[in-house]
């Protein structure tokens, strides 16, 4: 045992000052002498592991990266965007960087990464199982997510495309950039994402532990059900749209285009038949995250249980059915807007129970005041405000001004950043000590926390207004009256930036020096604990067996039943 | 109510029918969802005091929603939610609507222009001149890749699709210019592709129409409209740089040295331009005008035969003040006084 390896036997100062709340795991833990993350410690080990745990890990890196280079090039666009004039980029390599970051964000770090890492190292240890059902279908998938990735890095190196992440034809299919590695990587990538939701639906039905019925399914496995069947039949029809787009643009044959007999309008239908189920995609695990935080730091079940997981199945049926709200005003029928526009209330309806549902969580419970439940916290707030003004946009007439405008670049980011990131990061300090085995500094994790929520509100509040005056997106230049609203716009990304480099600093230093967390340094009685952190290389040492619901505070924690 | 209400939420200028009619909409869901994300956040915030630790290893009980609050949290959402969208698809149907009675204008979407064209009249590019208190609809369609018309103070945008024509009505209802954008991204240029609606009043709109069917440009597109507020031009130069503003030269051409679709301006003036004829010329004030007047007499060599004339459409006094302009966009390495003919 070498020495960094035993807690420091002190409670850590920040904590009874932030939350003058009881520690809650005892001090002098040791850290487990077998895990998997020693399990092999070759380069080989690693490439060929078909452990769900280890996959996990390689979704972390490949993701975060991922998320890196996006949030450069997010950078670069509001740097580029504090004045009217040219400050970084000419107009083409500014449409170039906006296309970036919303591929990358879109396709190789919001779909991906939650599934991808909390899904994998998470679902079978919920179920109370060793792995996924098709453990070497799972490495499969995240080498075909890096195969994708590659082609579109090679796309990157080559200059990459200024179409859009949206890829509309015409324009797609004229465009001089290269749009063809970058739907290459698009249409690859989507076969990791069906091969996850795959292996997904088929271990939650089949490796569920003895006495694990349906409706005591942990809430994030209820999430990552709906992703999944959204994933497997949705993901095909980008498949095909972006192979139409790419083949357009290779041979200059446009499916789409008049002179042929095609429709333009008809490659929109298709792009958001898949392009808004994976808005879902992109949102249900992160309700998963947040269900599961919420009673872990609110220490209480969740309220609602069953109008919570039957509103992630009614998210996940009627998020197919609302597309043509992206269309209001691309020449559809005024029938059709009614229809998508009726249908998408639904979808505000589902929402609003779970954020019900949340905070009567909170409601009698004994709540503890640390990092995850912060972000949570950000989170209730934005997916308020962000699914509202989504309700707003759907309301057919209010859209007329909106569409396209950037009221609703603040809406999808208050959803796919508000929400979705504020959720991964719950996640990610929820289970840091479960991945690693060590715990975070609470005090940085807390002060990040808050310059992230007040970074995210200062670069997205400013770009509601900008919509409401009438800023179109995708402008390179625009009229002196928007210049005041965009440079707040870039201060608030700044502090976002400072705060994520904060939250990567103190993560990286805490996989070696943090605290040793032991087996459940939060109390929490989510089945993930019921093994030691981090997990044995088969998760468990003897077969766990389920007598009642997650998150059941009834009753005192009994820790590391089966580590 | 309605002004502070506009100001607040930095919404433009209300100058139709169904920018007055919607924007009550837009008050009433914005201040609900602002309304709703702080009670959610302060009744979280209150839980987080209110129901915070106690001591160590506190136990809490599973607390289950009686059926009146399961059937309120299902039924207010469901019911505000369907009540914003009854509202908003009845002011969906009157915006794509048109009255019969319309005044019809036709308009063509490029790379990176826009082109108003009137039956039986006069077209235009960039500038589209609208009668005020009466119904108009634009006829939409596209050359090449999709456009969109959005007019921000009329609260209207439609798509310009290739191979459809869509359609847009709208009445102003307030004289004045409002400027037009392009909101379907089209390119490198799309955030230049901005055009301007002039409201005129009624009668004053059909003089300009008459004049111009007869071929006469009584007003130009630079000319201010009745009740506008204008500041005179201090000089030429400034002239020159309002009417090109206006004109949309800046849609082809750059003042800061960058090529565009066409040659930038800066040092323009006492430059050699090399033909694709292969003939060159120096920049004079007689090459700056047929340029203007009959841009396809001389191309200059690596640009495309692309600028439209505007012959009938500047006047003389525009012309030389847009000449005066050119002549004073001078950069640091511009060619000497001396080199000018």
């Amino acid at each position: 045992m070498r020495p960094s390896e035993t807690g420091t036997g002190s409670l850590q100062p920040d904590e009874s000052v932030l939350t003058g709340a009881p520690s809650l795991h005892p001090s002098g833990e040791i850290f487990p002498a077998a895990h998997y993350l020693n399990a092999g410690t070759r380069l080989r080990s690693w490439l060929v592991t078909v452990d769900h745990k280890r996959i996990a890990v390689l979704y972390l890196v490949s993701t975060l990266t991922a998320l890196f280079l996006g949030g450069l090039f997010a950078m670069a666009v509001r740097v580029e965007l504090v004045g009217p004039e040219p400050n970084l980029v000419d107009a083409v390599g500014y449409n170039r960087l906006f296309t970036l970051h919303g591929v990358v964000m879109v396709f190789f770090f919001m779909i991906p990464a939650i599934p991808g890492i909390f899904g994998n190292f998470m679902l079978p240890l919920m179920l109370g199982a060793k792995d996924v059902a098709f453990p070497r279908l799972n490495l499969l998938s995240w080498y075909v997510y890096v195969v994708g990735a590659a082609f579109t890095l090679w796309a990157m190196l080559y200059g990459g495309a200024d179409t859009g992440w949206t890829f509309y034809t015409p324009y797609s299919t004229i465009t001089p950039t290269k749009v063809t590695p970058i739907l290459l990587g698009i249409f690859v990538t989507g076969f990791s994402s069906i091969l996850t939701g795959l292996n997904f639906i088929v271990t939650i039905h089949t490796l569920r532990g003895p006495g694990l019925t349906w409706m005591r399914l942990p809430l994030f496995a209820w999430a990552l059900y709906g992703t999944s069947i959204i994933q497997l039949l949705a993901t095909p029809v980008l498949g095909l749209v972006v192979l139409a787009a790419a083949l357009g643009h290779i041979f200059a044959f446009d499916l789409f285009d008049p002179a042929r007999g095609g429709d333009p309008v008809l490659f929109q239908h298709l792009f958001w038949f898949y392009s808004h189920p994976a808005v879902y995609i992109m949102v249900l695990p992160a309700f998963g995250v947040v269900s599961e935080t919420v009673q872990a730091f609110g220490r209480k079940i969740i309220f609602g249980y069953r109008a919570v997981a039957l509103a992630t199945a009614g998210i996940a049926f009627v998020g197919f059915f609302v597309w043509g709200h992206h269309m209001f005003v691309s020449s559809q029928s005024t029938f059709d807007a009614g229809a998508f526009g009726v249908l998408t209330m639904l979808v505000g309806v589902f929402t609003a129970i779970k954020v019900f549902n949340w905070v009567g969580t909170l409601y009698k419970g004994a709540i503890v005041w640390r990092t995850p439940l912060l972000y949570v916290c950000g989170f209730l707030y934005f997916v308020v405000f962000g699914g509202m003004t989504g309700v707003a946009v759907a309301t057919v007439s209010l859209d007329v001004h909106w569409h396209d405008t950037y009221f609703v670049v603040a809406h999808f980011h208050f959803i796919m950043v508000g929400a979705t990131l504020m959720a991964f990061l719950a996640g990610l300090h929820y289970w840091f000590p479960k991945m690693f085995g060590r715990t975070y500094p609470e005090g940085w994790g807390m002060v990040a926390g808050a310059l992230i929520i007040l970074g995210f509100n200062a670069t997205f509040v400013p770009q509601f207004l900008l919509g409401n005056m009438g800023m179109p997106r995708r402008y390179y230049t625009y009229a002196e009256q928007f210049r005041t609203l965009n440079v707040a716009s870039t201060f608030g990304a700044t502090l976002l930036l400072f705060g994520f480099l904060l939250v990567g600093l103190y993560l990286l230093l805490s996989l070696r020096g943090g605290k040793v967390a032991g087996p459940n340094p939060w109390g929490s009685k989510g089945f993930e604990w019921l093994t030691q952190s981090p997990p044995l290389e088969h998760n468990f040492r003897t077969q766990p067996t389920f007598h009642g619901p997650p998150h059941d505070y009834s009753t005192p924690v009994e820790e590391n039943l089966h580590g | 109510m309605n002004d502070f209400m506009r100001n607040l939420l930095f919404l433009p200028e209300q100058a139709s029918t169904f920018a007055h009619r919607v924007d009550r909409l837009h008050y009433v869901v914005i201040g609900t969802t602002v309304l709703a994300a702080l009670g959610v956040g302060t009744a979280g915030l209150a839980f987080f005091w209110r129901y915070r630790i106690r001591t160590h290893g506190q136990l809490t009980q599973d607390v289950k929603a009686p059926l009146w609050l399961e059937a309120l949290i299902v039924g207010v959402p469901l019911t505000v939610f369907l009540a914003w969208f009854a509202v908003g698809f009845s002011d969906f149907v009157f915006f794509t609507s048109p009255p019969k009675k319309t005044t019809d204008i036709y308009v063509e979407g490029k790379q990176w222009m826009w082109k108003f064209a009137y039956p039986e009249g006069p077209n235009a590019i960039g500038t589209l001149r609208v009668p005020a208190g009466r119904p108009v609809r634009l006829l939409m369609t596209s050359r090449d890749v999709i456009h969109s018309v959005f007019i921000p103070a009329f609260r209207t945008k439609m798509d310009v699709v290739p191979g459809r024509y869509t359609q847009l009505w709208f009445e102003a209802t307030e004289v004045g210019r409002y400027p037009l954008f392009c909101t379907e991204y089209c390119g490198m240029s799309h955030s230049m592709m901005a055009g301007e609606v002039v409201v005129m009043p009624p009668a004053e709109f059909d003089r300009w129409f008459e004049a111009q069917k007869a071929g006469r440009p009584a007003v130009q597109d630079g000319t201010p409209v009745v009740g506008e507020r204008v500041s005179l031009p201090a000089d030429l130069v400034h002239e020159g740089q309002r009417v090109s503003a206006q004109l949309g030269c800046f849609k082809c051409h750059t003042v800061n040295g960058e090529p565009h679709l066409g040659p930038t301006w800066l040092d323009l003036y006492g430059r050699v331009s090399k033909f694709q004829d292969g003939t060159e010329r120096v920049a004079d004030e007689a090459y700056l005008t047929e340029s203007m007047m009959d841009p396809s007499a001389h191309v200059v060599a690596g640009f495309a035969n692309m600028m439209p004339t505007y012959r009938g459409r500047l006047q003389g006094p525009e012309a030389a003040a847009l000449v005066e302009y050119i002549k004073s966009l001078r950069s640091a390495r511009a060619p000497g006084e001396g080199a000018a003919p």
